[in-house]
């Protein structure tokens, strides 16, 4: 799954996306934002279209890139799934359901199956702690989350 | 049982549609703010200063006074940032007040900014919080038509526009150096203080940064009077609180209570008491900074000092309620596993002695634990809070030492006895199978990922300690209460 998208379909889109931040380097991470919601993610030939175009080092765009949790240089799944591991789902057994995606998918948290289908990560509260343990897939939010309803959960997306 | 609460913060979430500023200003909306206009920029500061509102975001800071400070410091340029990176874990009264009553955060922003003489303000928002955003964006709009936002406010030549910034998931950005470092487009890594963002903020220039909390109390403050907000409370901490409930209580959600209410009213009246019959362990607030408050504290009234002299803190109003199952030795585990993955790493105290806190309790939860790694645990808890550069080193060890205050002795059985009485390390666990009860259905054995368990038909089955791996399948599966846990 290496970076499937064009060089110069990179450059074009990254100057039209800075532009509308007038190419300002104050609003980098708005123009990660934006960036990774069209390719999906950022790789580095991306940050470094962008750090051409906002004329700032490419070090500086990977040093923002790596320490914003939000921002990924790994293709995500079709399907990512992200488990809440706040306080709230913690204490309410979040730590087994994420053992149980891990399992069933057989893939560790933060990776991604082979066949691209689902990727996995853990967030740190979506703020529905009412819900706790709470489980997103895509913009899908399941509450009450049981390990025993992992399974059916994979299902719907197979 | 909800009548020990009064809305202020939360007035009019859920009472109006977030989306029509004339259901707002049916409700008082942008009143204040037109009082505000007609009245001097002193006049507002003093408002404030004698409501003895105090910062609801965690730190506790008088607002007023830090509205003195930014409105003293000379500049043609100052901001107004409204922090809305809510990131303690189990808290998400600021979501909610922004989802449900964004212009009360827009009003109260564009009174801040007459009181200090800024014109610019933004909202530092999480990117999490898509229905936010949009309620935010939408708000802006229709204040900005209505004449309540932009040049020539209400026709008193005061201007006042307001810009979202997002975060980007960073724990961090919640602080407010970092989250201004984080707004100009950097990694959010805080700076010392002094200058204060008073003096030298966003882009050099003097800057308030107030939470969404305390925004959403300044139009009702403004509107009822100092003295009214002044007289809800305690003798320091004024007004009202929203705590997130959450955790093993029947009823969980958002509450706003007088300041000063007790740990019991808020758990047992308002929350309905424990779930499952389950005996109370302990109340978590302030998030990863915070503390455990014990059974001993169910009556202590809950302001800004109390917690502190309890070993926690108010932080933004998380309250997170743990059962007898919940082992404190590995929620302080819970807790520094977060604080090494959002430590900004810039400072050694908080980049390193963390990850050894951390490494500690792991090794006590897996039962490698030895004496002397209790003393070493405090230590190092005392070098990180007072040699790190912030907030969050200086208050990460909090939730080690609070546990290690109140429940020494669950400290000490798993490391003397290797006992979770709670029965959640599983490295201090046993299933075992109790002969005489066991009918020998094999259903354990199957379900056994590890074929660990052995037995024929009808007959006492037996675990294998060695290859047990304690996933807990087998105690699962067994129907006749056969297994028990050790």
């Amino acid at each position: 799954m290496a970076c499937q998208i064009k060089e110069n379909e990179i450059k074009e889109k990254v100057i039209e996306i800075c532009s509308e931040f007038k190419n300002d380097p104050n609003d980098l991470i708005a123009i990660l934002h934006k960036a990774q919601n069209h390719f999906g993610f950022l790789p580095k030939e991306v940050q470094a279209a962008i750090a051409e175009v906002l004329n700032i080092s490419s070090a500086k765009v990977y040093g923002v890139v790596t320490f914003y949790s939000y921002f990924t240089m790994e293709p995500r799944g079709k399907h990512p799934i992200s488990i809440c591991m706040g306080t709230a789902c913690y204490v309410k057994g979040a730590e087994k359901v994420l053992k149980e995606f891990e399992s069933k998918l057989e893939i560790k948290n933060g990776q991604t199956t082979p066949d691209g289908k689902f990727s996995m990560n853990t967030l740190r509260c979506i703020g529905a702690c009412g819900l706790a343990p709470v489980i997103m897939i895509g913009e899908k939010v399941y509450g009450g989350v049981k390990q025993e309803d992992v399974s059916k959960i994979i299902k719907e997306y197979e | 049982m909800k009548s020990k609460q009064i809305k202020i913060a939360l007035r009019n979430c859920g009472h109006i549609d977030p989306e029509d500023i004339a259901d707002y200003m049916s409700k008082d909306g942008y009143a204040a703010l037109g009082k505000c206009l007609i009245g001097s920029r002193e006049g507002v500061v003093e408002t404030m200063k004698k409501s003895g509102l105090r910062g609801r975001g965690g730190g506790g800071f008088p607002t007023g006074k830090k509205w003195e400070l930014a409105a003293a410091v000379p500049g043609e340029k100052k901001y107004v940032i409204c922090n809305a990176d809510e990131g303690d874990p189990g808290a998400f009264m600021d979501r909610s007040v922004l989802e449900g009553d964004p212009h009360s955060v827009l009003e109260a922003m564009a009174i801040c900014g007459y009181a200090i003489g800024a014109d610019e303000g933004y909202i530092y928002i999480r990117a999490e919080y898509p229905l936010a955003i949009k309620r935010l964006k939408i708000a802006m709009a229709q204040a900005r038509e209505a004449g309540l936002l932009g040049k020539n406010i209400l026709g008193t030549g005061f201007n006042f526009d307001i810009g979202l910034k997002y975060g980007a998931g960073a724990f961090v950005c919640g602080e407010e150096t970092a989250l201004i470092k984080s707004m100009e487009g950097n990694r959010g890594e805080p700076v010392m203080k002094p200058p204060y963002p008073a003096q030298k903020g966003y882009m050099g220039k003097p800057t308030n940064v107030n939470n969404v909390e305390t925004f959403a109390n300044i139009p009702a403050i403004i509107n009822n009077g100092a003295d009214w907000f002044a007289s809800i409370g305690t003798e320091g901490s004024k007004g009202t609180k929203v705590f997130a409930l959450a955790g093993k209580v029947k009823n969980v959600g958002l509450v706003e209570v007088p300041m000063g209410t007790t740990l019991r009213e808020l758990i047992y009246e308002i929350g309905g008491g424990i779930l499952n019959g389950k005996k109370f362990k302990a109340a978590q607030t302030g998030g990863p900074s915070g503390g455990c408050l014990t059974e001993k504290h169910l009556d202590t009234p809950i302001d800004y000092e109390s917690l502190k002299q309890a070993g926690s803190m108010m932080g933004s109003g998380g309250l997170i309620v743990m059962d007898e199952d919940d082992c404190m030795v590995a929620v302080a585990q819970f807790y520094l596993d977060f604080t090494v993955e959002e430590s900004c790493g810039k400072c050694v105290p908080c980049r390193e002695g963390n990850k050894v806190l951390y490494q500690l309790l792991n090794k006590i939860t897996h039962g490698k634990g030895e004496l002397e790694d209790l003393k070493k645990l405090k230590d190092f808890s005392e070098v990180i809070k007072s040699a790190s550069l912030c907030g969050l080193g200086q208050t990460s060890p909090n939730p080690v030492l609070s546990t290690l205050d109140n429940f020494y002795d669950e400290y000490y059985e798993h490391v003397t006895e290797k006992k979770c009485r709670s029965k959640h390390c599983r490295a201090l666990i046993k299933y075992i199978i109790i002969p005489e009860k066991c009918v020998g259905c094999g259903a354990c054995k199957r379900a056994c990922p590890a074929e660990a368990i052995s037995g024929e038909v009808k007959k006492t089955h037996l675990i294998d300690q060695e290859k047990c791996i304690k996933c807990g399948a087998c105690y699962q599966k067994c129907k006749f209460n056969s297994i028990i846990i050790e």
